[in-house]
């Protein structure tokens, strides 16, 4: 490929890469240390990287731990996904206001807005937006919203170069090596060498972004060491064997580890706040208190949710069993027929958020090899 | 929709339409006739096809067109009032205003129909989106074989269209035949399940299709049943419900099983959906 040589750039240079990408007119969004996890917002420097922390990850416990360098990407994932950008929690799709018995629609276009670069997507999470597309853009409609966030936005990945004890990118086939949909791609580099970043180029703006920057050629050395460092990210403890699992979900509607992990669940939603691909909204109309002003809104909603499925009459999945059923075997199955992809990239994330540590891993494996009482 | 230039075209915008009449259909189900606040609109759909109608400051929900139609100037639905959505509609008064998305989703195979034995089967409100497929066998009458109408409600003041089902009756080649759960005094038909329909019914199997719409658990007996009566799988179809947000396949709501009821449905082919019908809270 054209855009695959490799350069090096300093840490310092990191610093110049904001600078640049905030002069060409992007709101830069990368990783920043708050209320004692790695979220995404807005970084102003280098500054704002949590440089020297790393993140411990377990079925329902997440914790920050200083690292014995500095390197500012030395984390696995965070709560946040950059759904949070492109899929946007809440949003406004129209005003409307009273006129006599009828109304008229105001505001309807989508606002234009400052693009986002995002620094720091993992290879999990350029899959799980490659998975977003396929749903808000490459189906019978595209949404619009979706649509002008997503086709601003500059992605600067970064390599994994350890995973979490809740990854399992590796066995969805997702990662952890980036391997395209990005602008940019670096690999952070900490050795006798000094902290420098292994950088190569994925479109002609990255080019562009790449030729602002003081970056000099990579040697084998440099290379080497990163992909040793993707192939640690490499050893997982948690995976997923999909080997035939639409069928064997679709097979096992009725199974007992259903119940068995509904007896823990707590339908808070957590897991589908935290997927990164997981997009599933409710809309709500709000009137304001004159009766003569109304909006409606879009907002993330939840299968975990009872309202979710009402219809007159009641909810269709009243119990926890169907609704923890309908949120696994969308994701991992459904998903398939509908939009030709697994709806999982791997993340983990929905393993370390449950308040009650319920792990996917163990579930898929528990309905696969489980016996009569659904314990593995 | 066939929109002017400079309209737009968002599907999830909904367009302004006023209330031209609302007729009574039984004490809690109104049929409800809109025409466009922008004549420009026109309002091609196909049987089957819904739309999502909203009431300022109320709220929004599926509902399927009940009208003809070859009537490309009015939208027509037929609501059941269960809900305070539902109950706001069906209380909006002559000259205002509701907001109609759509239409979405699939419609009746009326073209895949046509040359052969139509069966319909509707249970309750499922009659609403039959209707427009009824009128169009009925007003291309030569192009079809003999139409079956199976229809049945809980009690005979819950039956809708009541003059139209008479009138149906005397067209040529038609067999409307009704029933419903709990008959009362004064009634001299049919009482029982709408399954019971078939020992009356004149059916040839061979060449017919089947579109079916009610509640789901009549839905499954009755599928079953015009298998017994030797229609194929293919040749059987069912219009879907589940919870509705957008419409346009992007708030996930009306999953079922792998289908959105949105727009691979309402209507599926029962081949598709058959091992879904019988699974209990899915």
């Amino acid at each position: 490929m054209a855009h695959r040589s490799e350069h090096v750039l300093g840490v310092d240079q990191l610093g110049k890469l904001i600078g640049v990408l905030a002069r060409k007119g992007y709101e830069v969004i990368g990783p920043t240390v708050r209320d004692g996890a790695i979220v995404y917002d807005h970084v102003e420097s280098a500054e704002d990287l949590p440089a020297g922390w790393t993140d411990e990850q377990e079925p329902g416990r997440y914790r920050l731990k200083r690292r014995e360098d500095m390197a500012l990407f030395g984390y696995a994932v965070g709560p946040q996904s950059w759904k949070k950008y492109m899929h946007p929690a809440e949003v406004r799709l129209w005003s409307a206001e009273r006129q006599g018995g009828t109304f008229r629609i105001l505001n309807n276009e989508v606002k234009p807005q400052r693009p986002h670069a995002l620094l720091g997507a993992r290879a999990c999470e350029l899959a799980a937006i490659a998975v977003q597309d396929r749903v808000l853009l490459e189906d019978k409609y595209r949404d619009p919203i979706y649509d002008q966030r997503r086709e601003g936005a500059f992605i600067i990945a970064v390599q994994c170069t350890q995973a979490a004890a809740t990854c399992f990118c590796a066995s969805m086939g997702t990662g952890p090596q980036v391997s395209g949909g990005f602008d940019l791609v670096l690999t952070e580099l900490i050795g006798p060498e000094g902290h420098r970043f292994l950088v190569a180029t994925g479109s002609d703006r990255g080019v562009e972004v790449l030729t602002e920057l003081e970056a000099v050629p990579a040697t084998e050395e440099d290379r080497q060491q990163a992909e040793a460092g993707v192939e640690a990210a490499r050893q997982q403890v948690r995976s997923i064997d999909t080997t035939g699992i639409k069928e064997l979900l679709y097979k096992n509607f009725e199974h007992p580890r259903w119940d068995n992990v509904a007896s823990r669940c707590l339908t808070c939603a957590n897991c589908t706040m935290v997927c990164p691909t997981c997009f599933c909204t409710s809309v709500e109309d709000v009137t304001d208190i004159t009766g003569d002003h109304a909006e409606r809104w879009r907002r993330w909603d939840s299968c975990f949710t009872q309202s979710f499925s009402y219809i007159h009459g009641g909810s269709v999945r009243t119990s926890a069993k169907a609704r923890y059923r309908q949120w696994m075997t969308h994701k991992l199955a459904s998903w398939i027929d509908q939009f030709g992809s697994s709806g999982c990239v791997g993340c983990g994330r929905c393993i370390t958020w449950c308040p009650v540590g319920i792990d996917i891993t163990e579930e898929v494996g528990a309905i696969r090899d489980g016996g009569k009482d659904g314990n593995p | 929709m066939i929109m002017a230039t400079g309209i737009t075209t968002d599907p999830m915008l909904p367009q302004p339409y006023s209330v031209r009449d609302v007729a009574k259909e039984t004490p809690d189900t109104f049929t409800l006739r809109l025409e466009p606040e922008i004549a420009v609109n026109r309002s091609s759909f196909q049987p089957g096809q819904f739309s999502m109608l909203w009431v300022f400051g109320v709220g929004e929900l599926p509902i399927s067109i009940s009208g003809d139609p070859a009537l490309q100037d009015r939208l027509v639905y037929t609501v059941r009032s269960v809900g305070q959505a539902t109950h706001a509609l069906v209380n909006r008064r002559v000259g205002e205003g509701v907001g109609v998305r759509g239409p979405f989703g699939t419609g009746w195979p009326a073209e895949a129909a046509r040359g052969r034995d139509v069966i319909v089967v509707a249970g309750g409100i499922g009659l609403a989106p039959l209707r427009p497929l009824i009128y169009q066998v009925l007003q291309n009458r030569d192009d079809y074989g003999r139409l079956l109408i199976l229809y049945g409600a809980r009690s005979p003041r819950e039956l809708l269209y009541r003059k139209e089902l008479a009138a149906w009756a005397r067209n040529r080649e038609t067999q409307v035949l009704v029933t419903v759960d709990y008959g009362g005094l004064g009634w001299r038909g049919h009482v029982g399940v709408v399954t019971t329909l078939f020992k009356y019914a004149r059916l040839q199997p061979a060449p017919a299709v089947a579109m079916v719409c009610g509640p789901e658990i009549m839905m499954r007996f009755v599928t079953r049943e015009l298998e017994n009566q030797g229609l194929s799988r293919d040749n059987i179809y069912v219009s879907m419900e589940r919870n509705m947000k957008c419409a346009v396949g992007f708030c996930g709501h009306c999953q079922y099983g792998p289908h959105f009821i949105c727009k691979d449905g309402p209507v599926f082919r029962y081949e598709q959906i058959r091992n879904l019908l019988e699974k209990y809270e899915l």
